[in-house]
């Protein structure tokens, strides 16, 4: 019996329903568990690029959610930078700039952007009187080995940055890895996104910068990773300028800051 | 018929998969540059290589010999996946920095080098213990050099700085090559010089 050709489909097909059935209910009983995390560790960015959260600290799931209850989340058009009324709670950024209906070709860029999304998520958090405190920006560009997701802060001046951090990345340890090092993500707090002409201004030196008060447009660049540095700076000046949250931050210059945007 | 201590311990030293097999050398690259990466790993492979081991044994009578290997193969697969899941699901920073790599289990050699090697001629209960031996020798040159690593590329030890960074206010300025792979390829050289050095057995004739 054993060797024929019929046993060995047979045995086979038995195997292939069984490995089957572990894989599809181990993934399936997992998923949720999975999607909390991957929202947890979402909002925690945020929270560390607003500078909520100390980018080392050790947070319970319910700490970050107390910590996230203020900041509103807006799904935004991101060439009229006007609000639209999607679900933040269901919008996906990375399948929005996957799918050719809502998404577009990059306009010419050296962030290694080939096709953006339409819409983007944004994080404003606003006192009691809804006048804007701050909001955070989500930035994606090339670096060395792929591409580098984070947020970027900006104070309500529309200006400052407050804080930028990655929660995904494949530089390299050590080198490139170090976007993830607290203290040069702590470099950023209060440096000047913009020059004098409007224009994005913000980059990462080649070698040590100074202190935001002499130095507002540079931060450190990080040694023996210059690719890495060079991805930042690129991504921020793409996702800053008018092909980015240009208008979405004009719109939010043109409210004085003060009225909710929208929905 | 191996005992039990024999087939838990020979892996360790005397048949290291890394160190005399030369097996599993990829992922000893890529996820020992720091110790609590290296030791999630070497978790998720006891436990594949303890349970692919368990299976393709208990099952060694009924899988057909001209299809063995694809059948292992399967069957390996599917646990990783799961313990990819998991992994997820429970430990989801350090799965973020295992990225691919516990996937890449699958293509570790020392899982289907065990399922083929001892399995598929010995029973369950020590197939097991083989699992276990030869997981446990893998995570010993994993932590290991790991630990080198760590120590000297970023001055920590399990992320508890050791050495203060130059950089940090320390003394310490960290070694930049011991956060590359092919530092990891300098450190198991010299573990295997060391270990043959010590057991001489272990060199091969010239």
């Amino acid at each position: 019996m054993q060797g024929s050709v019929l046993y060995n489909l047979g045995f086979a097909t038995a195997i292939c329903v069984a490995c089957a059935i572990v894989v599809s209910s181990s993934a399936v009983s997992l998923r949720d568990r999975q999607l909390v995390n991957q929202a947890l560790d979402m909002q925690r960015n945020v929270l560390v690029a607003a500078g909520l959260a100390a980018p080392d600290e050790a947070l319970e799931a319910e700490e970050i959610e107390a910590r996230f209850t203020p900041i509103r989340q807006v799904v935004i058009d991101v060439a009229t930078g006007a609000a639209t009324d999607a679900d933040p709670a269901t919008f996906d950024p990375r399948a929005a700039a996957a799918d050719p209906a809502t998404s577009r070709t990059a306009p010419p860029n050296n962030a290694g952007l080939n096709r953006v999304a339409d819409r983007a998520l944004v994080y404003e958090l606003r006192d009691a009187g809804g006048a804007l405190d701050l909001v955070v920006l989500p930035v994606h560009g090339l670096g060395l080995w792929g591409l580098l997701y984070g947020f970027v802060a900006l104070d309500a001046d529309l200006e400052t940055i407050r804080g930028l951090t990655y929660y995904e990345h494949k530089e390299t340890p050590g080198l490139g890895g170090e976007v993830d090092n607290p203290r040069w993500k702590g470099l950023w707090d209060g440096r000047k996104a913009f020059g004098p002409d409007g224009a994005p201004a913000i980059e990462v030196a080649r070698g040590l910068a100074g202190p935001p008060a002499d130095d507002p447009f540079r931060v450190d660049g990080l040694a023996g990773a210059t690719m890495t540095s060079r991805g930042v700076t690129n991504m921020l000046r793409f996702w800053l300028d008018e092909e980015g949250f240009g208008p979405y931050l004009e719109a939010l210059r043109a409210d004085g800051g003060v009225m909710a945007g929208g929905a | 018929m191996t005992k039990p201590r024999e087939a838990l311990v020979d892996p360790l030293f005397n048949n290291n998969p890394i160190a005399l097999q030369v097996l599993g050398i990829c992922s000893a690259l890529a996820v020992t540059t720091r110790m609590d990466t290296a030791l999630v790993m070497s978790a998720a492979v006891v436990v594949v290589t303890m349970s692919s081991n368990f299976f393709v044994s208990a099952l060694r009578h009924q899988i057909p010999t001209n299809i063995r290997i694809i059948v292992q193969l399967t069957i390996i697969a599917s646990l990783v996946i799961v313990v990819d899941q998991v992994l997820k699901a429970y430990l989801f920073e350090l799965s973020k920095q295992l990225t691919v790599f516990v996937g890449l289990i699958i293509t570790n050699c020392i899982i289907m080098g065990r399922a083929e090697a001892y399995a598929m001629q010995n029973p369950p209960g020590m197939s097991l213990v083989d699992g276990l031996g030869n997981g446990l020798g893998y995570g010993a040159i994993l932590m290991l050099t790991a630990f080198v690593r760590e120590l000297f590329g970023s001055g920590s030890v399990f992320g508890t700085t050791v050495l203060p960074l130059a950089s940090e206010g320390g003394w310490y300025t960290p070694n930049g090559l011991m956060v590359l792979s092919p530092a990891a390829f300098f450190i198991i050289g010299f573990l295997i010089w060391a270990l043959r050095s010590w057991k001489t057995d272990q060199v091969e004739a010239e």
